[in-house]
């Protein structure tokens, strides 16, 4: 266990040592700080005009403001983790330091739980970026915490999922670039396969459906503890690091 | 302290390393001689726990490459063909991170890193970010990260590659430095390199066990096969090479005389005797008072390289055979001489 946090750390310092960190943080707050922005107005917009009409709509901060939000970020999300995964092997590989790892005495799981680990921090600082735009709702407003909690859960669980597969396709390349593209291609195809289900529902369609990554997301969005989302996430994340591990015992035998 | 059965590994096209045994004892300094391509980097990743072998195995300090590789890899310290540096890294940083994951903690690793620091000599880059240090900086701090954990093995491939001759002289002599302590094997193609550095050498070409024997007595076939340039001048200008070959044949102990080449009024011969000592005094006095001038009397040791190449050659010839080395170098060493 000690060994994984040795390599988390090291991870997280190349990180933030190189700008990439700084980079993603300061795209992610922009974007979602205009998603944030956009939302607030619209609900501002729509409640004076509410009010000037006298009717009493329901006006709800979290289902008005939070859950689209939440979703967005889970989008944003899509685009930025194959920057955050793409070097985590394939930098290893093309510098040679690999063979450092795998010669010493820690087993790959630790090294793979590591980098997996250090990725799953960083994700998590641009979480807090979002964070510090909802602490204004909170300032202003008076929204529930709970349905966010769980939102934030989602997209911890979803971004792990998607941080594991993205680590296992970096290790099938040493071209950061190539493990940035496909895992993008990836994401994006998990994240499209859904719309099969708006006009199909054969059993196929259902698999496909079942198998895009954004639609296990809505229940979380919705404030809702699903267990059964939970657990295809639970299940994608240790599908990814286990084809990591596999794909990285196989280089021994390969190179 | 390793031990090498039968170490073999295959691809899908090629044999890498065909059935190769050898043994290195403790505190030894090895080197693993042969060209490009031999297989020298692939027997040290199957040492390494790196590769495993296809079939047949390999010992370190006792504990199997396949069935112990954690045990393994805590007694090793290996420095690949590339030194394995984290470019963004600092010196001592990432002299830290290595001393971790080779499983060193608290004091005794700050104790590690300083005595490494000091023996590779990189003290003074300690606070520098590794891809900005030059070349002879990085192989060192390669030799750094390899002995910080104060491995019993030290795996070293081609650690002179692509320095200048000061960087090499003073990475050789670090390695030697480090022999009492550490069984070294190093991998070089360059034969200087053993000469100077190893007491063992084990040569190997296109996957095959070429020849293991001891430096000295490497070197001491080749100069016993050695034979005796002799350059003359005559003393007013004139000087017919025929008339010295024959005066040089007469000389006791000279088997042979070949001649070489003449320039101006000077000729050089090979003299080849059965003892190739024994002869200078006799050769140099037959031609002084024969009244010409002796001008360069040597002995033409055979080299190593010669012996490198020729066993390497030779190996290409007879693939199937398996040579006992002893009187596969003495072939040559014959062969050399006649």
């Amino acid at each position: 266990m000690r060994n994984v946090w040795i390599i988390c750390r090291k991870e997280l310092r190349s990180y933030f040592v190189s700008p990439i960190a700084y980079i993603l943080l300061a795209m992610f707050g922009i974007v979602f700080g205009f998603f944030f922005w956009n939302a607030v107005g619209y609900f501002v917009y729509a409640g004076i005009e509410a009010q000037m009409r006298g009717g009493m709509f329901p006006m709800n901060v979290n289902e008005q403001v939070i859950r689209p939000l939440v979703s967005n970020v889970s989008v944003i999300g899509l685009f930025l983790i194959p920057m955050i995964t793409m070097r985590l092997f394939a930098e290893e590989k093309r510098s040679g330091t690999i063979e450092l790892l795998v010669t010493s005495p820690i087993r790959d799981v630790e090294v793979i739980l590591g980098k997996w680990l250090a990725a799953m921090i960083l994700y998590s600082g641009m979480l807090l970026l979002t964070a510090l735009n909802f602490a204004w709702l909170f300032r202003y407003g008076n929204p529930d915490w709970k349905p966010l909690a769980i939102a934030y859960l989602g997209l911890l669980l979803q971004a792990g999922a998607l941080l594991a597969i993205g680590t296992f396709i970096s290790t099938l390349t040493r071209n950061q670039i190539i493990a940035g593209a496909v895992t993008f291609g990836v994401c994006l195809l998990l994240w499209v396969l859904e719309w099969v289900s708006d006009y199909d529902s054969t059993p196929v369609a259902r698999v496909l459906a079942y198998l895009s990554v954004l639609a296990h997301f809505e229940t979380f969005a919705k404030g809702l503890l699903s267990l059964k989302d939970a657990a295809f996430y639970v299940t994608a994340i240790f599908l990814g690091l286990f084809l990591t591990a596999r794909s990285m015992e196989s280089l021994r035998w390969r190179s | 302290m390793i031990t090498v059965q039968e170490l073999t590994k295959r691809y899908a096209r090629n044999t890498a390393v065909d059935h190769i045994s050898f043994e290195v004892e403790k505190g030894q300094i090895v080197g693993f001689l042969g060209p490009n391509g031999a297989g020298k980097t692939t027997t040290m990743r199957m040492l390494t726990c790196f590769l495993p072998p296809t079939s047949g195995g390999a010992k370190v300090a006792g504990f199997d490459v396949l069935e112990e590789p954690l045990e393994v890899k805590r007694r090793i310290g290996y420095l690949p063909e590339m030194p394995p540096l984290y470019p963004e890294m600092r010196t001592a940083e990432y002299l830290m991170f290595v001393g971790k994951i080779k499983g060193l903690r608290g004091a005794e690793l700050a104790k590690r890193v300083d005595y490494v620091l000091g023996r590779c000599a990189i003290a003074d880059v300690q606070d520098k970010v590794l891809g900005k240090l030059s070349k002879g900086y990085r192989q060192r701090v390669g030799l750094a990260q390899a002995i910080i954990h104060n491995p019993d093995v030290l795996i070293l491939d081609e650690p002179t590659a692509g320095l200048d001759p000061k960087q090499i002289n003073e990475t050789r002599d670090l390695i030697r430095g480090l022999a009492g302590d550490h069984t070294i094997i190093l991998s070089t193609h360059i034969l200087s390199e053993v000469e100077q550095t190893c007491q063992q050498v084990i040569i190997i070409n296109k996957g095959k066990l070429v020849a293991t024997d001891s430096v000295s007595n490497l070197r001491h076939r080749a100069r016993g096969a050695g034979s005796v340039l002799v350059e003359v001048a005559g003393r007013n200008g004139a000087l017919d090479p025929a008339v010295v070959k024959r005066r040089l044949e007469q000389v006791p102990g000279v088997s042979r005389v070949l001649f070489k080449e003449t320039r101006d009024s000077r000729a050089v011969f090979e003299v080849e005797g059965q003892s190739a000592r024994a002869i200078h005094g006799d050769l140099a006095r037959a031609i002084v008072e024969s009244g010409w001038d002796l001008n360069e009397l040597r002995t033409a040791a055979v080299s190593l390289e010669e012996i490198f190449l020729q066993l390497t050659s030779a190996g290409e010839e007879k693939m199937d055979s398996n040579p006992d080395s002893a009187a596969e170098v003495d072939a040559v060493a014959e062969k050399a001489k006649g």
